[in-house]
C-alpha cells in the first residue's frame, strides 16, 4: 500500500470549520458528505424495519406484532428504503462527490441548486420519519388506489407529502448533473473518453428528470383525493384504478433504473481499476446504459400483467421487457471479458464487484421469469418477486454502493480503511445475503404471497431459513458502519491514487482542495489507459507482429 | 466591460459564455420535467374524458367562456412584452425594459384577477369539488371528476404563474439597478422561457377545459 | 422432504405447462450464470496479479463478440416470450363450455355464487376436469385469486369484471389467497378451493342449494322443467322467456335431473329484480321495447350510436347498467337512468346472469 506520510495542507474537509461550514456550503464534496450521513441514517432506520419483519415471519402465526403493525412496517421499509436510500445514495453521495471530480470541473453547475436539493430530501425525509412516528402509513410503498386514496387511515398524504419533497432533491441533482456532464468537462474530455460511471450517471439523470415528475403528480392526486374526498382513481365515485398504476410504474420502473444504472457504472470502475484493463467493449457498455435508459420507459405495464390487461397489451409489454434484458446481459459479458487477461487483484472494492456480478445476474435471470408471461401470472406478487428485486436492489446497487464507497474512501476521507475487515465485512454480507434472500425464490414458487404477516404452516421452513440469513446479514453490514468510522481516525493516511486508478480524481490530493484541482486539466488520453501512450503504441505494433501467426 | 464579467461569473465556470450555456441548459431541462408535470394530469385528463365525452362537454359547459378567452387574449400578450422585454435586455435598453417588464407582470396580475373571479363565480354554484360540491342530476358524481380536473389544472398553471410574477418582481427590482446589458442578459432569458412556457400550457388547457362540446351546444 | 417442499403441487391443466417453461428458464438461465460464474472465478485465478508493478496488455473490445451474445441472448428471449405468451393467450380465452362462477371480493373475505344459486363463503367447491370461469369484482380495494396449485392468479378489481378460468385435473383441497394487498387482514384473506369428482359436486350442489333457497331465496318454485339434457347448451328454456316465468333452468349447472337446483338460482332472482326495478317496461322480452331487446345479447356484437361496435360481455353490460349513457346502441334514445349507486355487487350478477340466461 502506497501511503503518504504528509499531512496534506489544505483540503475541502479543513478549509473551514464549525456547523455553519457544513450546512450552508455549496462545495459538492461537503454535499456529499451531507448526504452520506443522512442517506446512513434512513437505511439505518429502513434495516430496523427490516429486522422487525424478519422476526415476524419467524412463525406461521402472526404472533410478535398486529396484523396492522406489521403492515406499516413493510410499507415504511419500502418507502425508506426506495425513496431515502436506494435512489439518492449512488448519485447523491457518490456521485455529487465524484462527477465534477471525474471530468476535471470544479464543482457542479449549480452549486446552490445541490445544497438545495439536499435540504429538500431532508424535509422530505423529516416529513416522512414525522408520518412513521405519528402512527406510520399501512398501503405498502407503491400506493395502490382504492386502498390509499378510500380505505387506508394511516397517514398517506403526510408520507406522499414527504415523498414528494424528496422527489424535488432528485430532480435538481439529475438536471444538475445533466448539465455539468454537457457543459463543464476538461478540455479534451470528449464523450467517449468518459468514465463509464458518468456514462450511468447520465443516463439515471434522463429518468430521473423525465419520471419523477410524473409519480410527483400522480401522488399528489391521490393526495388530493384523500383529502377532498372526490373520486380521481376511486371507482366507487368514478375514478379508474388502473390510472393509477400506469401512471405510478411508468415512473416506478424506470425507478428500478435510477437505482441499478449508477451500481453498473460504479461495477465498470471498480472492474477496470482491479483487473487493470480498459473495460472490454467501452462504447457498448456505454450505450447500454442509455439504451436501459430509453427501453425502462417502455415497459411499465408489466407490473400489471394479472390486473386485466388486454391480451396484446400484455405481450407487446412482456416483448419488451426482454428487449430491456438485453444491454444488461451484455454489460455483464462485458465485465467477464473484461477479467480476461487482466491483473487482478482481490482487495475489498473487487470483492464487491464479483458480489455484485453474481447476484445482479440472478437477480436479472430471474427477471426474465418474470418478463414471461406464463410464469409471470404465477410468481408474480409472490416471495419470487421479493426476492427478485432484493437481489436487484440490495445484492446489486448496495453491494456497488458499498464497492465504490471503499474505493473511494481514500478519495472521500483521506484515509484507508482497514483492508482485513473489510474482507470480511464483503463475506459476510455475501452470505447473509444470499441466505436471507434465496429461499425466498423457494417460498415463492410455492405460492407464498407478499405481504402476508402470518402464512400456512408449510412455509415456516424456508422463512426461518431466510430470517436467519438476515441476522447474517445485519451484522455485515455494522461492519463497515465501525471499521469507516474508525478509520477517519486510525486509517493510514491514503496518497492521491492508492490503487493506482486512472481516472481524474486520482490525479488530486486525498482529499482533494476545495476547488478539486490546481489547475484545470487537460486530457489526452482514451478512458482506463493503464500503461502510458507511448509504451502502448509500441506494445500496438508488437502485437500485430506477434500474434498474427 | 472585464469588471461587470467578474461580478456576475460564478468561482466555479471559466467563462461567462460556459456559464450561459449552463444556465441556459438547466433551464430547458427544467421545462422538461414540467411537461411531466403536467403531463402527468393532461393523460388522467384524457382518460377520464374518452371515458365520459357527455359528462365532460357538460361539465365544460358552466365555465365562463369569455372571461376564459379574455385570459387568454391577456396571456398571449403578455408573451409578446416580455419577448420585447429580453430584446430591450439584448440591446442594453434599461428604460424599455423595466417598462416592459411591469407591463408584463400587470398582464400577469390581470390573468390572476380574472382567475380569481371565475373561481369566485364556481364557489357561489357549488362547483368546487371538497368544497360544498353539488350538482342536479343522475351523473353528479363525474361533473365532480370534470371539475376536479378543471381546479387542478388551473390551480397548478395559477401557481406557476404566482410564481412567475415573483420573478419577474426580482428582476425587476435588478434591472432598475441596471444589472443587465447586453453582455449579460441571461437571467432576463430564462424567466422568458419559462414565462412562454407557463402561457402554452395555458394554451392547451384553455380548449381541453372551456371549449369541449363547442359544436354539440350550439346546434 | 414433505417439511421443505421446492414445487408447488400440480393440480390444473395448465400447471404442467407453466412448470415446463419454468423449467427451461432455470436450466437455460442457470446454465448460462454458472458459465459467467466459472469464467469469473476461472479469470480471476489465472489472471491474478502477481505483482504491484504488472500493467497488462489492454485487450479492445471484439466487435464479432458483442455481436454473438447480443443476437445469442436476443433469440433466447425470444424464445421465452413465445412459449410464455403462448400459455398466457390460453389463460385469457376461457372454453366456451366453462362454468360460471362469480366471485365478489371484499375485505377481507371471498364470496363465492355458483350460477345454481349456491353461495360459499372463503371456500369453492368445484368439479375436477371440467373448465371453470370465475367472473371476479371486488366490493371495495383491488384483491387478487391466486390458487398457487392451478398456476394462476388475477385481479379482483372495484368496478369492473375481470375473469380467470382453470381446470383441475385432481381432487383435492387447495390453497386460495388473496395476492393484491388489501389492507390489515390481508394474509387472513385466504380460503380453500374444494376439487370433488362429478358425482360428489352433484350431491354437494343439490345438498347446499336446498339449504340455502330455504334460508336465502325464499321465492316460490315456479319452473317446473328440469332440463334432462347434459350439455348447458342444451338445456336453454324458451318458455322461460316469453312467459316471464323464471328462467333458471338455463343455469349450467343445473344439469342433475331432479335435483330442483334452478329454483334459488342466480338468474331466477335476476329475474325477479329484473321486474322489480321495472327494467321489464321498457326492455320487452321477445318484441321491441323503448329499450333495446335483451333475448340473446350476450356475447353478441352490438352497432353503437356512434358508428363503433362493442362486444356484450358481462363488463359492457354492467357499465350499460350503471351508466347506460356511456354506449348508447344504434337506434336507440338515451333514456335510461344510470344505476349506479343503486345496485349491490350481488344484484348486479343476478342481473347480469339473468341477461346471460335470455336465449
Amino acid at each position: 500500500m502506497i501511503v503518504d506520510r504528509v499531512e496534506p495542507r489544505e483540503n475541502y474537509l479543513n478549509a473551514d470549520y464549525g456547523i455553519k461550514s457544513w450546512l450552508l456550503t455549496t462545495d459538492h464534496k461537503r454535499i456529499a458528505l451531507l448526504y452520506l450521513v443522512s442517506v446512513t441514517l434512513f437505511f439505518f432506520v429502513g434495516g430496523v424495519f427490516a429486522v422487525l419483519i424478519r422476526l415476524e415471519l419467524l412463525t406461521p402465526q402472526g404472533d410478535l406484532v398486529q396484523a396492522e403493525t406489521y403492515n406499516k412496517l413493510f410499507t415504511m421499509h419500502g418507502v425508506t428504503m426506495i425513496f431515502f436510500f436506494l435512489i439518492p445514495a449512488i448519485p447523491a453521495v457518490l456521485g455529487n462527490f465524484l462527477v465534477p471530480l471525474m471530468i476535471g470541473a470544479r464543482d457542479l453547475a449549480f452549486p446552490r441548486l445541490n445544497l438545495a436539493s439536499w435540504y429538500f430530501f431532508i424535509l422530505g425525509g423529516l416529513i416522512a420519519i414525522w408520518a412513521i412516528l405519528a402512527g406510520g402509513v399501512d398501503t405498502g410503498w407503491t400506493f395502490y388506489t382504492p386502498y390509499s386514496s378510500s380505505y387506508s387511515t394511516t397517514y398517506v398524504a403526510v408520507t406522499i407529502l414527504g415523498i414528494f419533497l424528496s422527489g424535488f432533491s432528485s430532480i435538481f441533482t439529475g438536471l444538475n448533473f445533466i448539465v455539468t456532464i454537457h457543459r463543464m468537462r476538461a478540455p479534451g474530455l470528449t464523450w467517449f473518453r468518459l468514465p463509464l460511471f458518468i456514462w450511468s450517471l447520465y443516463a439515471t439523470s434522463v429518468i430521473i428528470v423525465l419520471g419523477t415528475p410524473v409519480v410527483a403528480i400522480t401522488l399528489l392526486l391521490v393526495a388530493v383525493e384523500r383529502i377532498l374526498r372526490v373520486g380521481i382513481f376511486d371507482p366507487a365515485l368514478g375514478g379508474d384504478p388502473l390510472l393509477f398504476q400506469h401512471l405510478f410504474w411508468f415512473y416506478s420502473h424506470p425507478a428500478v433504473y435510477i437505482m441499478v444504472l449508477p451500481a453498473m457504472g460504479v461495477i465498470s470502475e471498480l472492474v477496470a481499476t482491479f483487473s487493470r484493463k480498459n473495460i472490454f467493449g467501452y462504447r457498448f457498455v456505454a450505450f447500454a446504459s442509455v439504451a436501459i435508459a430509453v427501453l425502462g420507459f417502455l415497459v411499465w405495464a408489466h407490473h400489471m400483467f394479472v390486473a386485466g390487461l388486454s391480451v396484446y397489451g400484455a405481450m407487446i409489454f412482456s416483448f419488451l421487457s426482454y428487449f430491456v434484458a438485453v444491454p444488461s446481459a451484455i454489460k455483464v459479458f462485458n465485465w467477464t471479458a473484461t477479467l480476461y487477461k487482466g491483473s487482478i487483484s482481490y482487495q475489498t472494492p473487487m470483492l464487491y464487484a464479483f458480489g455484485f456480478i453474481g447476484l445482479f445476474t440472478i437477480g436479472g435471470v430471474t427477471g426474465l421469469f418474470l418478463a414471461s408471461l406464463g410464469i409471470d401470472v404465477h410468481v408474480t406478487d409472490t416471495y419470487f418477486v421479493v426476492a427478485h428485486f432484493h437481489y436487484i436492489m440490495v445484492g446489486g446497487t448496495i453491494m456497488a454502493y458499498l464497492g465504490g464507497l471503499h474505493y473511494w474512501w481514500p478519495k472521500i476521507s483521506g484515509r484507508m480503511y482497514p483492508e482485513g475487515w473489510a474482507k470480511l465485512g464483503a463475506l459476510v454480507i455475501f452470505i447473509g445475503f444470499n441466505l436471507t434472500f434465496f429461499p425466498q425464490f423457494v417460498l415463492g414458487y410455492l405460492g407464498m404471497p407478499r405481504r402476508y404477516y402470518a402464512y400456512p404452516d408449510e412455509f415456516q421452513v424456508l422463512n426461518v431459513m431466510s430470517s436467519a440469513g438476515a441476522s447474517i446479514l445485519g451484522v455485515g453490514y455494522l461492519l463497515p458502519m465501525i471499521y469507516l468510522i474508525w478509520s477517519m481516525r486510525y486509517g493510514p493516511r491514503a496518497s492521491s491514487n492508492p490503487w493506482p486508478a486512472t481516472g481524474l480524481e486520482w490525479r488530486t490530493p486525498s482529499p482533494p482542495p476545495t476547488e478539486n484541482f490546481k489547475e484545470t486539466p487537460v486530457v489526452t488520453w482514451e478512458p482506463y489507459e493503464f500503461r502510458p501512450r507511448e509504451e502502448m503504441e509500441v506494445i500496438g505494433k508488437l502485437n500485430i507482429n506477434d500474434e498474427s501467426g | 466591460m472585464a469588471k461587470s464579467h467578474s461580478t456576475v461569473l460564478a468561482h466555479h465556470f471559466d467563462s461567462i459564455e460556459q456559464q450561459r450555456e449552463a444556465s441556459s441548459l438547466g433551464m430547458w431541462i427544467f421545462l422538461v420535467t414540467e411537461i411531466m408535470f403536467f403531463g402527468g394530469l393532461f393523460t388522467g385528463y384524457v382518460v377520464y374524458r374518452t371515458i365520459y365525452p357527455g359528462v365532460f362537454a357538460e361539465g365544460s359547459h358552466h365555465l365562463d367562456i369569455t372571461l376564459g378567452g379574455i385570459n387568454t387574449v391577456v396571456l398571449i400578450t403578455s408573451s409578446l412584452t416580455m419577448a420585447l422585454a429580453v430584446r430591450s435586455a439584448q440591446m442594453s435598453n434599461r428604460k424599455s425594459l423595466v417598462i416592459f417588464l411591469i407591463l408584463t407582470i400587470l398582464l400577469g396580475l390581470t390573468f390572476l384577477g380574472i382567475k380569481l373571479v371565475e373561481y369566485g363565480h364556481k364557489f357561489r354554484d357549488h362547483l368546487v369539488p371538497g368544497f360544498g360540491f353539488s350538482y342536479p342530476g343522475p351523473e353528479a358524481g363525474h361533473v365532480e371528476l370534470f371539475f376536479v380536473f378543471y381546479f387542478f389544472m388551473t390551480g397548478l398553471h395559477a401557481l406557476h404563474m404566482v410564481a412567475g410574477v415573483g420573478v419577474l418582481t426580482i428582476l425587476l427590482i435588478l434591472a432598475g439597478r441596471g444589472l443587465f446589458s447586453a453582455e449579460y442578459y441571461t437571467p432576463v432569458e430564462l424567466a422568458g422561457l419559462y414565462w412562454h412556457f407557463v402561457d402554452i400550457i395555458w394554451i392547451f388547457l384553455f380548449p381541453l377545459l372551456y371549449l369541449i362540446g363547442l359544436h354539440l351546444k350550439g346546434s | 422432504m414433505k417439511q421443505l417442499p421446492l414445487f408447488p403441487e400440480q393440480a390444473s391443466t395448465i400447471a404442467g405447462r407453466v412448470d415446463a417453461l419454468f423449467y427451461f428458464l432455470l436450466i437455460i438461465t442457470g446454465f448460462l450464470s454458472l458459465l459467467v460464474v466459472l469464467l469469473i472465478i476461472y479469470f480471476a485465478i489465472k489472471y491474478h496479479r502477481r505483482s504491484e508493478a504488472e500493467r497488462p496488455r489492454p485487450v479492445e473490445g471484439s466487435l464479432p463478440l458483442e455481436i454473438l451474445w447480443t443476437v445469442f441472448t436476443f433469440g433466447l428471449f425470444m424464445v421465452m416470450f413465445f412459449w410464455g405468451a403462448s400459455i398466457y393467450s390460453t389463460l385469457a380465452h376461457p372454453p366456451e363450455d366453462a362454468l360460471d362462477i362469480y366471485v365478489i371480493g371484499k375485505q377481507w373475505m371471498w364470496k363465492f355464487q355458483h350460477s345454481g344459486g349456491q353461495r360459499e363463503i372463503n371456500e369453492l367447491h368445484i368439479p375436477v376436469d371440467r373448465p371453470i370461469k370465475l367472473i371476479m369484482s371486488s366490493q371495495d380495494v383491488i384483491h387478487d385469486v391466486f390458487v398457487p396449485a392451478f398456476r394462476v392468479k388475477g385481479d379482483v378489481i372495484p368496478g369492473r369484471y375481470t375473469t380467470l378460468w382453470f381446470q383441475a385435473t385432481k381432487p383435492g383441497t387447495y390453497h386460495l389467497f388473496c395476492a393484491e394487498y388489501c389492507g390489515t387482514q390481508h394474509s387472513g384473506m385466504i380460503g380453500r378451493v374444494i376439487v370433488m369428482e362429478p358425482a360428489q359436486y352433484q350431491a354437494w350442489l343439490s345438498g347446499n342449494v336446498i339449504q340455502q333457497a330455504g334460508a336465502l331465496t325464499p321465492s316460490p318454485v315456479m319452473t317446473g322443467e328440469a332440463p334432462t339434457s347434459g350439455t348447458p347448451q342444451g338445456s336453454t328454456s324458451p318458455a322461460g322467456v316469453t312467459t316471464g316465468m323464471a328462467p333458471g333452468s338455463a343455469a349450467p349447472l343445473a344439469e342433475a335431473p331432479g335435483t330442483g337446483a334452478a329454483e334459488g338460482s342466480l338468474a331466477s332472482a335476476g329475474e325477479k329484480l329484473f321486474r322489480d326495478l321495472g327494467c321489464i317496461t321498457c326492455h320487452r322480452l321477445g318484441t321491441q321495447g323503448r329499450g333495446p331487446n335483451l333475448v340473446g345479447i350476450f356475447g353478441k356484437s352490438i352497432a353503437l350510436q356512434n358508428g363503433e361496435t362493442v362486444v356484450a360481455d358481462e363488463n359492457y353490460l354492467r357499465e350499460s347498467i350503471l351508466h347506460p349513457q356511456a354506449k348508447i346502441v344504434a337506434g336507440f334514445q338515451p333514456i335510461m337512468p344510470p344505476y349506479e349507486g343503486r345496485l349491490s355487487e350481488e344484484e348486479l350478477i343476478q342481473l347480469i346472469a339473468y341477461i346471460k340466461s335470455l336465449k
